[in-house]
């Protein structure tokens, strides 16, 4: 754990240094601390050859001043000085002429600021580091307590366990026969629990959501403001090893994600991991040739189509099969032939549906945190 | 199967579908979508319940073509019916409301993002309120915690920034604790779906097998739920998220958003768990415990507080320790009287944000008590809307807040370990209720200090003034309401408020009519609380129908 020190005058370090300078004996205790009223006040005996009693004086009086005004925080050395002339007008108008003992003098109601402070501070860091302490603990018990129970649970793997039941077996067994999807996981999430799926995806949409509330600037007036702080300013410009990279990187990796969405059924993958893909590649493509090309094809305008025809899409034909499905109708979609790509019923549109909104999404939180835009 | 069993998922469908199509639209048609989807809801809801108490008995619903412990499912009953229909009226009733406001707070190319946040809020707690399936349920969870996010931190002024990290913080711990437990409870059980799920967990406790992980897993699951709702000790979140957001946000934070986990909690309990094993496994007498302390806690806090949006929050940790207590007394009474209790609460506390809105309109934007003094004549409707709002939270006769005490008092009697300190805590919680809201309305209807210097400035400039002009300067004043704030805690607060005070509400005292939003929202609030209140006894037979359906 670093911390910053703001106290570099008082630290070991500098006083070893000072030591090796030759300024300051580190054995006796007094020195250490950099301001101290009483060597002040030396100082400005020798300083400006006023008698010592006469400044102690002077700042016992300031400081009775300072406590009879303490209700007004406003009042100050200055107006001090300026009431003091009548009084002993001598005195004060050497002090003035000097300049040297005014800082002088206010280093004494600084230390007994400072005291005070530290005193709470010290109060405020007991506080914290009981904080810490207690906070630590409390996360160790809980996770002994979640250890222990790891102990008492089912072994892994084991073929007796609770969750190898009726439930996954006909998810193995039937699932290519009732979803027609060779690849089950995808049969499950998109056909078994299908509503959980859309859900998920409302969870990316709300998100996307929120991201815009918080990030999208809308104040055109203050366009040149925007345009100086925006990232836009410092984007790489014609970076001719990244642009040569993404030329040869961009296709291949859209063409993948876009596999990967489309044969969600026939191999692993699907809409939620081909979608991160394609939507990396759409980020990459931004990074190397910047916003002004990307926007030429997929702005804010286009970002919100594709977003909400898929969930539209997703969200009449999942209801159209909820509804078939819940009045024992049947739904009149055919599977198609297992392993053909046009087969498994509605897995395949779901799919891709999925997969835009994921991209999108994707796309959308970095150009949010880029420029607050689309 | 007949149309109206249809209902529960339609109306989950449709209010996603209005918050996916919100986003294409303008303010003003989102805002249109998103009315008539939740009156829709609410109106499909009516039937649900209408159709549940004419059967008598609950119905699941199959989310697609694979029957139960294999596909989704979706669960009706009357409790679940009675609580969509009213979660519905509130939530009505808090978006009219607040209306004015929200177009005013928020930004106006945002606002349909601003009603996309309610659209999902309403979609997720009817779902929370009809899952029969576990991971369901967490899906809605983080939907229901992400729209709550939105709704805080679209008011993108003053502390509702740290309002929204610090309501994310607390409640994805809360999320991600239920999450540990709903996997902990797939590992032993093997199920998602609720009713083979409950059928596996009576296996285990049968067969005596993981004792230790089944006790984790009750402990993970009703902490988890009980940071997300809010309970005593993990209330941090609290004041901030409902002080400082849109009154709507507000309303619909403390009335609707706990409530739905605390339905869910329930629901785990019942159809999950097992209410005699949460019994017996003397979970219920933490929850307890924790109830007790925050019926009185969060009433000190209100006690102390001096911004009244952040008391009536206050108010509301303690009024979720009246929930937790009665859950905690662990009788089918008990349960009765929170559950009755959650629907008083979500209907008063959206009427108390919503009313005390009117109130802040008529004295500059301003929430201290100072600035409040006489408010309640200058704003007749509002003040009668608090009042009749705080008598409620008080435990007046005729109002639905009696009716809860006296369900907790009754229940109390049945346990016999628990009757004194419940009866004592009622007593003493109500005491002090009566401290701060009393307090409160008193104030509205007291004089104010510089009453004739207020009148003088009403009186001078009220006919002058251009009515463009006085909106700016509206709006200023509820921008100034952060520095003001700052203020407070100089300690300079008197003076600089009654100064504020006098322009703020001189200005304001033109403005007597109040939006029609607002007053039709008071209105339905205030007959709501009378309904509830004068009319509890079917309603307690359908939340104990429901209980006894749950099984």
């Amino acid at each position: 754990m670093s911390r910053r020190r703001d106290n570099y005058e008082n630290s070991r370090w500098r006083k070893f240094e000072r030591w090796l300078d030759g300024e300051i004996d580190p054995l006796s205790a007094k020195g250490i601390e950099t301001v101290v009223p009483d060597s002040s006040s030396a100082q400005n005996q020798a300083g400006t050859g006023l008698s010592g009693g006469a400044v102690q004086d002077l700042a016992q009086a300031y400081l009775q001043n300072l406590e009879a005004k303490a209700e007004r925080p406003d009042s100050d050395f200055n107006g001090y000085m300026e009431t003091e002339p009548r009084e002993s007008g001598q005195m004060a108008i050497q002090l003035k002429e000097d300049g040297q003992t005014e800082p002088e003098l206010w280093k004494v109601e600084e230390t007994d600021q400072k005291r005070q402070k530290e005193r709470e501070e010290r109060g405020i860091r007991i506080y914290r580091r009981f904080y810490q302490i207690m906070s630590v603990l409390l996360c160790m018990g809980i996770i002994l307590v979640l250890l222990w129970t790891i102990a008492y649970l089912p072994i892994f793997g084991n073929a007796g366990n609770p969750d190898n039941n009726e439930v996954s077996a006909r998810y193995i067994e039937q699932g290519l026969k009732e979803t027609g999807a060779v690849n089950i996981v995808t049969g499950m999430i998109l056909d078994y629990r299908a509503f959980d799926t859309f859900g998920e995806s409302c969870v990316l949409f709300i998100a996307s959501c929120c991201v815009l509330v918080l990030l999208r600037t809308d104040h055109h007036s203050q366009e040149e403001t925007d345009s100086s702080l925006s990232d836009r300013m410092y984007e790489p410009k014609n970076d001719m090893i990244l642009q040569k990279c993404a030329c040869v990187l961009v296709p291949v990796i859209l063409v993948f994600g876009i596999y990967m969405i489309l044969n969600g059924h026939l191999s692993p993958g699907g809409g939620f991991s081909g979608g991160a893909v394609l939507g990396s590649g759409l980020i990459l493509y931004l990074n190397a040739f910047g916003f002004a090309k990307t926007e030429r094809f997929f702005n804010a305008k286009v970002y919100r189509r594709v977003t909400v025809s898929a969930l539209t899409f997703y969200c009449l034909a999942k209801s159209y099969s909820f509804f078939t499905g819940a009045n024992h109708l049947e739904s009149g979609i055919p599977l198609g032939t297992p392993g053909a790509i046009i087969s498994s019923g509605l897995i395949l549109p779901l799919n891709i549906c999925v997969g835009l909104v994921v991209a999108c999404t994707m796309y959308a939180f970095y150009t949010l945190f880029r420029k607050g835009g689309i | 199967m007949t149309l109206v069993q249809n209902f529960p998922f339609f109306s989950i469908i449709i209010a996603m579908f209005s918050g996916i199509l919100s986003s294409v639209l303008n303010s003003r048609q989102a805002r249109n979508v998103s009315l008539a989807a939740i009156l829709i809801t609410t109106a499909m809801s009516g039937a649900v319940l209408g159709y549940c108490l004419g059967t008598g008995e609950s119905y699941t619903y199959m989310m697609g073509h694979f029957p139960a412990p294999w596909g989704n499912e979706i669960r009706a009953g009357v409790l679940e019916g009675l609580t969509a229909l009213l979660f519905g009226i509130v939530m009505l009733l808090s978006v009219v409301g607040g209306m004015k406001h929200t177009f005013e707070d928020v930004e106006a190319s945002k606002i349909n993002l601003f009603f996309i946040m309610i659209d999902l809020m309403l979609s997720s707690l009817l779902a929370l309120i009809y899952t029969n399936d576990l991971f369901t349920a967490y899906v809605f969870v983080e939907i229901n915690t992400i729209a709550g996010c939105g709704l805080i931190m679209i008011r993108q002024k003053g502390r509702s920034f740290g309002a929204a990290i610090r309501y994310m913080i607390m409640s994805q711990l809360g999320s991600g604790l239920f999450l540990i437990g709903l996997t902990l409870l797939y590992d032993v059980t093997g199920h998602l779906l609720m009713s083979p799920a409950k059928e596996a967990v009576a296996a285990i406790e049968a067969a005596g097998n993981y004792e230790i992980p089944m006790l984790v897993i009750l402990a993970v699951i009703s902490v988890g739920l009980a940071i997300k709702s809010g309970l005593y000790p993990f209330h941090s979140w609290i004041p901030d998220t409902y002080g400082y957001a849109t009154p709507t946000a507000s309303a619909i934070l403390s009335g609707l958003v706990s409530k739905g986990y605390l339905f869910l909690l329930i629901k785990i309990f019942y159809r999950v768990l097992g209410q005699e094993n949460v019994i017996a496994s003397r979970i219920v007498n933490v929850l307890f415990l924790f109830g007790l302390a925050g019926m009185i806690m969060g009433s000190v806090h209100a006690i102390l507080e001096w911004d009244t949006r952040r008391m009536i929050a206050y108010s509301s940790v303690a009024q979720i320790g009246y929930i937790y207590m009665g859950i905690g007394l662990g009788t089918q009474a008990g349960m009765v009287a929170a559950v009755f209790h959650m629907f008083t609460h979500s209907a008063t506390k959206a009427l108390l944000f919503i009313s005390a809105v009117g109130l802040y309109e008529v004295s500059g934007g301003k929430k201290d008590f100072v600035s409040l003094r006489g408010a309640g004549n200058r704003n007749p409707l509002a003040g009668v809307g608090f009042t009749v709002g705080a008598l409620s939270m008080v435990g007046f006769p005729m109002l639905s807040g009696f009716i809860s005490k006296l369900l907790f008092a009754t229940s109390a009697l049945q346990s016999p370990h628990k009757m004194m300190f419940t009866i004592i805590g009622l007593a003493v919680s109500t005491i002090l209720n009566a401290v701060y809201f009393l307090r409160l309305v008193i104030t509205l209807y007291a004089r104010p200090k510089k009453k004739e210097s207020l009148r003088e400035a009403y009186g001078s400039e009220g006919d002058a003034r251009e009515a463009g002009k006085q909106e700016e300067r509206v709006k200023k004043a509820c921008e100034s309401e952060g520095d003001a704030r700052a203020g407070k805690e100089v300690g300079n607060r008197k003076e600089t408020n009654e100064a504020g005070n006098e322009n703020a509400a001189g200005e304001q005292l033109g403005k007597q009519h109040i939006s029609w939003g607002l007053g039709t929202a008071i209105c339905g609030f205030i007959l709501l609380n009378l309904f509830l209140g004068m009319m509890s006894q079917p309603v307690v037979q359908a939340i104990a129908n429901g209980l006894a359906m749950f099984d």
